[in-house]
């Protein structure tokens, strides 16, 4: 077998026999591997799951071009060569490996933990003792020299936010290195729901970023469904893609609001403050939670909307829209605003590239990257999505490629909600296969959620990998720091609005 | 920016401010209407209730339900309001009403029963002198999903406009009359929230606001939480939710100092 046929294809939303995917020698999977990558394919996810005495290793690549997946697998030890060097998105996914299971990747070039919790078979990678690793206790990257200072914030920010640590290596008011230190949030979701689905399941995965309950409840319904080889009525698609674009311009609203406030342009904050929230009732008019808690279930939807309703909805949806839009455009026709967005907080294209960003922040970069559009699943296979993209990769960038999503959002469930299509929102779902892996994109509102499931011989979970778009993308906000000054560096956090625990799990 | 671009920028944020309109709402003296499905207090019938049937209980992720002589008692801190037992019910003992008003000051008055369950009552003497007119908060999360959050920060939108109730978040824990934590409190937030209630100036309040703070919510179990800030601290108000509404809340934050 050549290393470029090695992948095993699998489409989004699909899922295969454990004995039909390779166990691959170190060699082959890294020469695989590495020559996808050349070839444009993205580490979409990269996990270890136990089997016996070792571990076996999982590479998951997106294939945008193709509108397609590839999986490879391999068996690691408790040491084996790291490729973070050759492809820098691993970086941190080899960190988590190392973090949960002591399996160390050698020469790794930034070998910190992640989320500071005790590893998951009692290998410690980092040699810790028995003691509880302690959050942000590590080496951090230093800046040597008289006139530099460091600037530590956090855990407990100034805001009504999540905790996370910053420690910004500083000359005057220039950074020269901002290094973050995450875990803070860590519920330990991942190997909760091992030997699931339980009960409380569902819950959890609404929850592991609370902001993107739709998107993540998204993603384990298809993974669900790819399991259990249910289909999802044509109606509960259609409901499913409003859920997901109502979460989209909820919080693009609200971001462009948290813009204006931090550039001090009320007008705009005020209202999309107020707009954000009538996105939520809009949700909450679907299935009483503001957050769609309960909505995205296998099978479909829970909740039925009438065609009464939905046209009610539309209505209402008609007015918000009308009002964003004047918000917006006080925002973006101010030049005093523009003056504070326009090349603060760059990053380059190339380098969102290497780190492997997604969602929003890529797109702002000028990579077209969108999984609605490349791996679309239930109702955006036919809604002719065309990703917003920008070159800027700034602050600005951000901000316009919501303002663009953020029309597009509107126009989609305005055309998805007058023509719903007739029928039930839910089908039953079979019982999940056993020995398998399954795997869903879904692209939520800051980028590319994914879940990767495996299942034992009795279908239940042995494994299930969650990457949250933050994961990807907090590198990318410590890049976008770099040359900055540190009074900027709300406006551009504000500019990427990651999740902490969306990162800790 | 020239004096005339200065001028229209001007106009066109006026005239988008007048299109726009007042949207601050007349709560509290008129109660608010929350959407048609949703979750809030639970209202119970026992009188409906079989014997031997226990679907509400087995339907609950959570164990909030506890079957009693006198009907199932459901504890609103544990609930995360997803409806189960309701839905599994057959002979409609228990569903969820519109109504937001869900806050307690103790533990125990969160088990609502057929009697509803006891709605915080507010602060007395010193504190009540001290706080009911001004009340600035902390917030931490510790832990939360980030909806509690948010739902937090939406009280600061012009809809609510927290202020005018003499109630601020503000930056700093010393600068602060009560610290409001969200979240299961994960081991790792456990020492940054004890020393943030320690850098409170005394007297102090403490509130547990969504589902997670108060009984661990869907961490509930997890090795990494603690199952709510029950154990580490002196709670003096539970707001029920998850997260809970932003008009819940605020009816918790009101009732605590008396002003409903």
């Amino acid at each position: 077998m050549s290393p470029l046929r090695a992948a095993v294809p699998l489409t989004n939303g699909g899922a295969i026999p454990l004995a039909d995917l390779p166990l691959l020698g170190r060699g082959h999977f890294t020469g695989a591997l590495l020559a996808e990558v050349a070839e444009g394919a993205r580490v979409a996810a990269y996990f270890a799951a136990p089997a016996g005495r070792v571990l076996e290793l999982y590479a998951i690549l997106a294939r945008d071009a193709h509108s397609d997946l590839a999986v490879l697998r391999t068996e690691i030890g408790s040491d084996y060569p790291s490729l973070a060097s050759r492809c820098p998105e691993l970086q941190l996914f080899e960190r988590e490996i190392a973090e949960q299971y002591g399996s160390i990747p050698t020469a790794h070039p930034w070998f910190k933990p992640v989320r500071f919790h005790r590893s998951w078979n009692g290998r410690d990678a980092w040699g810790r003792g028995a003691e509880r690793p302690q959050p942000a206790v590590q080496e951090f990257y230093r800046v040597e020299g008289e006139e530099i200072h460091e600037v530590a914030v956090g855990p407990v920010h100034a805001g009504v936010i999540e905790p996370g640590h910053f420690r910004f290596q500083c000359h005057g008011e220039l950074v020269m290195h901002l290094e973050i230190a995450l875990g803070y949030q860590h519920r330990d979701v991942e190997r909760l729901l091992l030997g699931g689905p339980h009960p409380a399941t569902p819950h959890q995965l609404e929850t592991v970023a609370g902001d993107t309950s739709i998107g993540h409840a998204t993603a384990w319904s298809h993974v669900s469904e790819a399991l259990g080889g249910g289909s999802v009525p044509p109606r509960g698609e259609a409901l499913r893609l409003v859920a997901l674009e109502l979460e989209r311009l909820a919080n693009h609203v609200g971001d462009i609001g948290a813009l204006a406030g931090d550039v001090g342009f009320l007008p705009t904050a005020a209202f999309c403050g107020r707009l954000r929230g009538d996105y939520l009732n809009a949700t909450a008019v679907l299935c009483g939670s503001r957050f769609g808690r309960g909505l995205v279930r296998p099978g479909g939807v829970a909740a039925e909307l009438s065609d009464e309703q939905a046209a009610t909805l539309r209505e209402r949806l008609a007015t918000v829209a009308r009002d964003t839009r004047g918000a917006l455009e006080l925002f973006f026709d101010t030049p005093s605003v523009l003056a504070r967005l326009e090349g603060t907080g760059h990053v380059a294209v190339e380098d969102a590239a290497a780190v492997g960003l997604v969602g929003v922040a890529a797109r702002a970069c000028g990579l077209v990257r969108d999984a609605r559009k490349h791996h679309p699943l239930g109702g955006y296979r036919t809604a002719g999505i065309e990703p917003a993209v920008k070159w800027g990769g700034d602050v600005f960038a951000r901000a316009a490629v919501r303002q663009r999503e953020i029309d597009d959002s509107l126009a989609l469930v305005d055309r998805t909600l007058a023509a719903l299509p007739p029928g039930p929102v839910r089908a039953e779902n079979g019982s999940p296969r056993p020995k398998s892996l399954a795997v869903a994109l879904v692209e939520g509102w800051r980028g590319e959620v994914v879940h990767a499931a495996l299942t034992d011989a009795a279908g239940r979970f042995s494994r299930y990998k969650i990457v949250d778009p933050s994961f990807r993308n907090w590198t990318g906000l410590a890049l976008a720091l770099r040359g900055e000054q540190i009074s900027d560096f709300p406006l551009c956090n504000k500019s990427f609005n990651l999740s902490y625990c969306g990162f800790d799990l | 920016m020239t004096y005339e671009t200065t001028v229209i920028a001007m106009l066109k944020i006026l005239h988008e401010r007048l299109r726009q309109g007042h949207r601050t709402a007349s709560y509290p003296s008129e109660a608010p209407v929350l959407p048609e499905r949703f979750r809030g207090a639970p209202r119970i019938v026992p009188e409906r209730c079989r014997e031997g049937c226990g679907d509400c209980l087995d339907a609950c992720p959570f164990g909030a339900i506890e079957g009693t002589a006198g009907g199932p008692r459901l504890d609103l801190g544990r609930c995360i309001f997803c409806g189960a037992c309701a839905a599994a019910c057959p002979h409609g003992v228990l569903e969820f009403s519109r109504d937001h008003r869900l806050a307690a000051r103790r533990r125990e008055d969160l088990l609502a029963g057929a009697e509803g369950h006891r709605l915080a009552y507010a602060l007395d003497g010193e504190m009540r002198r001290l706080f009911g007119r001004s009340l600035k908060l902390r917030q931490v999360s510790a832990g939360g999903c980030n909806a509690c959050e948010a739902d937090l920060n939406v009280l600061n939108t012009l809809v609510f406009d927290l202020a005018r109730f003499g109630i601020q978040f503000v930056a700093s824990p010393r600068h602060a009359d009560g610290l409001m934590v969200t979240g299961p409190v994960t081991e790792n937030m456990r020492f940054a929230l004890l020393e943030s209630y320690a850098a409170l100036p005394a007297p102090k309040l403490v509130i547990a606001s969504g589902a997670c703070a108060i009984a661990g919510g869907p961490f509930r179990g997890s090795p990494e939480c603690h199952d709510g800030i029950g154990d580490l601290l002196p709670v003096d108000l539970y707001i029920p939710g998850c997260p809970p509404h932003p008009y819940t809340a605020l009816d918790g934050l009101l009732r605590l100092l008396g002003r409903l």
